[in-house]
């Protein structure tokens, strides 16, 4: 079996839980998309060619309020501006020589989980993995809204904080054993979540949106962090490990 | 009203944008020591910040949402999976919930 392959059916494995949590949730965004008027159809292409949950929400109230399409790009770079992040921080996880093909592709579904457990590979980042999470979680999120859209949510509310609590545990999976080798990684885990909590609390920072937060935060910690405790030369990147791709 | 498809475009060309921009503008990689640094840290924060305290959110109940922090950074931290970690998650707030 070639590498591709083989990283391909591992990408497809760890999708699956990110896949059903998908689904779970997008019921919901099908709700939404519904309330606005959208058919299932048109539930569908915006999932499909979106992927993202809150840029969605944000999109399918500037739908509601019939405004500007200006402004429909503006609400969307905010609510998406976080995945500018994730993709920079993958682009030092490629091989320089990949291909226009490959990033062009990789960089359709830069999720905030699919972000996750592509990340969290060691070495060089190998596309299929990330194609083989995508073959299971577009379809999911895609068929979950459309779904959503003509039968509303039809799972009992408890397996639906289950599913999405998954996703959550995704991260966990990614962020805590580079904690436990990692003291520096460690406290600024620790930190995030002690930030995160009380910038979602403060005054002003609590109005802001939660992706906003997510990126004010992103650069100052990840910033002070660098600042700090600059990773020496060869531990970043795709050297720390087998190289995979 | 508008075009409902021109709005489902709009949205998608500039989620599309956000996402391959710096794929495909940054091909190699960055000389200076900090940016490297930064973008290597950029995961760790932005996923925990992402984590909690939305977690608590996400459930019924903010502590059935507290107990899958608790029990999935415990899995994660004994060296348990993508799956394994997200199946433990779900399994104290399906359980939790029962009581809750």
């Amino acid at each position: 079996m070639s590498e591709n392959t083989k990283a391909f059916g591992e990408g497809m494995r760890d999708g699956v839980p990110i896949a059903v949590g998908y689904f779970a949730v997008a019921l919901s965004i099908g709700m939404a998309a519904r309330s606005v008027g959208l058919t299932p159809l048109q539930g569908l292409l915006a999932s499909l060619l979106n992927n993202a949950s809150a840029g969605e929400y944000a999109g399918f109230t500037v739908i509601a309020a019939g405004a500007s399409y200006l402004e429909m790009a503006l609400v969307i770079l905010i609510a998406n501006a976080r995945y500018l992040l994730m993709s920079c921080a993958l682009s030092q996880r490629l091989r320089p020589g990949t291909g226009l093909g490959h990033r062009l592709l990789m960089g359709f579904d830069v999720t905030d989980e699919i972000f996750a457990i592509t990340i969290a590979r060691p070495g060089w980042l190998n596309p299929f993995y990330t194609y083989g999470a995508m073959s299971l979680c577009i379809p999911c999120w895609g068929a979950g809204t459309g779904l959503g859209v003509i039968i509303g949510n039809l799972l009992p509310a408890r397996a639906v904080s289950a599913f999405s609590v998954a996703l959550y545990g995704m991260f966990l999976a990614v962020i805590i054993p580079p904690s436990r080798k990692s003291r520096v990684v460690a406290c600024l885990v620790a930190l995030s979540f002690a930030a995160s909590y009380a910038a979602s609390v403060a005054p002003g920072l609590s109005s802001l949106s939660a992706g906003t937060r997510t990126i004010i935060l992103t650069v100052a910690l990840a910033g002070g962090a660098a600042l700090l405790f600059p990773v020496p030369a060869g531990e970043e990147a795709g050297k720390e490990g087998p190289e995979h791709a | 009203m508008r075009n409902v498809y021109g709005y489902i475009w709009v949205m998608a060309a500039v989620s599309y944008a956000v996402r391959v921009l710096p794929l495909t503008l940054i091909r190699r990689p960055l000389k200076s020591r900090f940016l490297q640094s930064f973008l290597y840290y950029v995961p760790y924060v932005t996923l925990a910040v992402m984590t909690f305290p939305a977690i608590l959110d996400a459930t019924q109940s903010p502590v059935s949402g507290l107990l899958a922090l608790l029990a999935g950074i415990a899995a994660a931290w004994m060296g348990a999976g993508l799956f394994p970690v997200a199946l433990v998650c779900c399994a104290v707030v399906f359980a939790a919930e029962w009581f809750l």
